[in-house]
């Protein structure tokens, strides 16, 4: 670490309490990972009902976290080639998280499945524009790290979402559907315990990554030290807890309103999902979940010629394009409160703000509340999370 | 990084996403379809062959998991 990133970490931040405020905040934001993205393994599987709605919850709960033991080969990677490694502090990734947590909140609120990296990585490139200007970005890596394949990995989900299920359905269609319907449901669990797995594995090493920086940051850890087990431990614990609890919003959103969705297309849709991803990721290409679930969702309803409900479909694409903005915007004022009062006060005030927000959020979304009791009622008013009741 | 996007890399991914993620449920579409009775009954034939192509679904979830387990690159 250069002498002059320490005297500027020693000069704005009351080392150790900031840095247990942004372990804290990085594992609140795993926790809205898990619970936003719950919706990207489970939800077709909840819709055709292979798994009654707790189960599904709890078996992608147990497999997020068996999946964040499973390897550490991503952590650290999280910003790497995206931002000056220099120009994080721990304030920065602070804000970042709180853009992170403010997007995953405002769009669980309205039940877009939207991307969490996008969020993260949304709310850290906003708070070192503010930090560090235009030179802190490097901004070749954000088009083709994060951008490029945020435009592929849908479409391609989509499309072999589309050739598997119309080959099902053509191989299938001399089956009874009564018979075939339990057998695919087995198969859906098998297909949808994978995704839950990977996302694990993924999305929780993310965070991982983000505490090992901050603790390099804080000068706690050497830079090139590994995952401390507790951090393994507690992101994995966050992730389990976030998916437990179950974005029920988004789930509907993913499981009942883009289109209707039967057992072989649920298999055929998750299964295009995990090969994406871990194809993906085995040549160092970590994608989204969120943008490859969907898009083998709206993909398979297209491969059973279904109608899929467009209007929804667009509002989740205007959700993914504006992600990135907009948790850089909130990261950018988090970042921008933090310098404006300079020290401790600035963090207090953003930290208010951030648990504001948040409680408001939740608050509001008590008023046409979503859980597993109601999650698979008949999308009927396609502008809303859930019809609520007269 | 010298391009945007690495078409090789990006073909490979396409092909064997493909290939396993439309593969694998195409396989488990055939086994049902051996399972499915004839004539109200399904022969031990019919029966292997399914349960073999269970079997390939089954080994492609666990290569799945293994590449997770191993890790990138």
């Amino acid at each position: 670490m250069s002498p002059l990133r320490t005297a500027r970490i020693v000069g704005d931040v009351d080392g150790i309490p900031l840095l247990v405020l942004v372990v804290v905040t990085a594992l609140a934001f795993d926790f809205t990972n898990g619970f936003h993205d719950t919706a990207n393994a489970m939800a077709t599987s909840i819709a055709t009902k292979a798994l009654r709605p707790k189960v599904a919850v709890l078996l992608s709960a147990v497999l997020n976290v068996v999946g964040a033991f499973l390897s550490l080969a991503v952590a650290a990677t999280i910003a790497k080639g995206i931002v000056e490694q220099d120009a994080v502090t721990l304030s920065v990734v602070f804000a970042g998280l709180c853009g992170g947590i403010v997007w995953n909140l405002v769009t669980w609120y309205f039940g877009l499945p939207s991307s969490s990296s996008h969020a993260i990585i949304g709310g850290l490139v906003g708070s070192v524009l503010v930090a560090a200007g235009a030179d802190g970005v490097i901004w070749s890596g954000l088009l083709s790290k994060v951008v490029i394949p945020a435009v592929i990995a849908p479409v391609a989900a989509g499309f072999i979402a589309l050739t598997g299920t119309w080959l099902v359905y053509r191989i299938t269609r001399s089956v009874g559907s009564g018979a075939r319907e339990s057998e695919f449901r087995w198969g859906q669990i098998g297909s949808a315990s994978l995704v839950s797995l990977a996302h694990g594995t993924n999305d929780a090493q993310k965070t991982m990554g983000i505490i090992l920086l901050a603790l390099i940051a804080g000068g706690e850890l050497p830079a090139d030290a590994s995952v401390p087990v507790w951090v393994i431990v507690a992101c994995a614990g966050a992730i389990g807890l976030g998916t437990y609890l179950g974005g029920w919003r988004v789930i509907r959103t993913l499981g009942k309103g883009l289109v209707d969705i039967e057992p072989p297309q649920g298999l055929a849709a998750e299964t295009s999902s995990a090969a994406v991803i871990l194809v993906s990721s085995h040549f160092g290409y970590p994608l989204s979940t969120t943008h490859v679930a969907s898009g083998s969702i709206m993909g398979s309803g297209v491969g059973r010629r279904t109608p899929v409900r467009w209007g929804v479909a667009r509002r989740m694409v205007v959700a993914w394009l504006i992600t990135l903005p907009a948790a850089g915007l909130v990261g950018a004022g988090a970042e921008g409160i933090q310098q404006l009062l300079d020290g401790a006060a600035g963090t207090l005030v953003v930290l208010a703000i951030l648990v504001t927000a948040s409680a408001g959020l939740w608050l509001a979304s008590r008023r046409s509340a979503v859980d597993h009791t109601n999650v698979n009622d008949d999308w009927t008013a396609p502008d809303r999370p859930a019809s609520v009741p007269a | 990084m010298d391009q945007l996007v690495d078409g090789e890399a990006l073909t490979k991914v396409l092909v064997l996403s493909l290939v396993f993620g439309a593969g694998v449920p195409a396989v488990f579409a055939l086994g049902v379809r051996a399972l499915a009775p004839v004539d109200g009954t399904t022969s031990v034939l019919r029966r292997s062959a399914a349960y073999l192509c269970f079997a390939v679904c089954a080994a492609a979830v666990v290569v799945g998991v293994a590449k997770l387990v191993v890790g990138s690159d």
